[in-house]
């Protein structure tokens, strides 16, 4: 397995959506190559920093504001 | 092959259901709580796809207000929330359009970019990189970094990554095919792994690259 063929599956190894037997070669791979395995980690520390930051904060009065205006307009009827 | 888990979820339906059945009664309560549920996210999504605050606040509210009366014609083949993102996404291309006319707004065509596709910054990053930020100077870096991709792949980022929608959802959404959201997905991932080295790999990786000289 090259680099090349590891990188397009490494979404699917993050997914985990890849067979045991690919798994295996995946494994293989990344046993001696230190970039892949670099890049395997980063990337999943990627996704795991933008999952637990909330970096568009909704503060609370300005949700009550505009979850009162939504609410009254669809009592009304929208 | 479905898992026992998906069968298990098919059989039990998803709590949206009964509130939106209630909602289609007349019960606008149910909606306070569909609403309250979702404000949140349907808000982050419309600030990921506008950059814009104000045009976040209305796109969150004309969702809202058009799932709301549009209820008649949610199927339930989908999921509420998976129907309620893609009206919020379809309001958020709208408002993004009108703040660029004359620019190219465009989630369906492929981009072509090979930015981070071949990974060229292979500095392991420290063991806690968020550790070396405080949380606001943390939250800056994570926006100016993701804002920096091309819609189409900040898209397909924060609705598979961020808001937790799977591969179809995320496709159907869009109106994308499973392949190019899966393309996009990777690209995404590896473009923002790529720019977020700069910040976070270890000292010795920065010396490398000559960001800190």
């Amino acid at each position: 397995m090259t680099c090349k063929d590891f990188l397009a599956l490494l979404d699917d190894l993050i997914d985990d959506e890849v067979s045991p037997n690919m798994r295996t070669e995946l494994q293989t791979h990344l046993g001696r190559c230190g970039h892949c395995e670099v890049v395997l980690n980063t990337t999943r520390k990627t996704i795991e920093i933008y999952r637990s930051h909330e970096i568009y904060d909704l503060p609370t009065d300005l949700r009550e504001r505009l979850h009162a205006a939504i609410m009254s307009r669809c009592k009304k009827g929208c | 092959m479905p898992t026992i888990q998906s069968i298990a979820g098919q059989l039990e339906p998803h709590p949206d259901v009964a509130l939106v059945a209630r909602v289609r009664d007349g019960d606008v309560s149910a909606y306070d709580t569909l609403v309250r549920k979702y404000e949140r996210q349907l808000f982050r999504i419309a600030q990921h796809i506008t950059q814009n605050r104000e045009d976040a606040e209305d796109v969150m509210q004309d969702a809202f207000l058009k799932a709301y009366e549009k209820l008649e014609q949610f199927q339930g083949n989908s999921k509420f929330y998976t129907w309620l993102v893609r009206i919020a996404v379809n309001e958020s291309l709208m408002r993004l359009r009108k703040r660029r006319t004359g620019r190219m707004v465009s989630i369906d065509e492929d981009i072509e970019t090979d930015e981070g596709s071949v990974p060229r910054d292979l500095a392991d990053w420290a063991p806690d990189p968020e550790q070396n930020y405080g949380q606001a100077e943390l939250a800056e870096i994570l926006r100016k970094t993701i804002q920096g991709l091309p819609p189409g792949f900040r898209i397909v980022f924060v609705l598979r990554d961020v808001e937790g929608l799977s591969t179809e959802e995320t496709a159907e959404t869009l109106g994308l095919s499973v392949p190019a959201v899966k393309s996009r997905l990777l690209r995404a991932r590896l473009q923002l792994r790529e720019r977020l080295s700069r910040y976070f790999h270890k000292k010795k990786g920065l010396m490398e690259t000559g960001i800190v000289k």
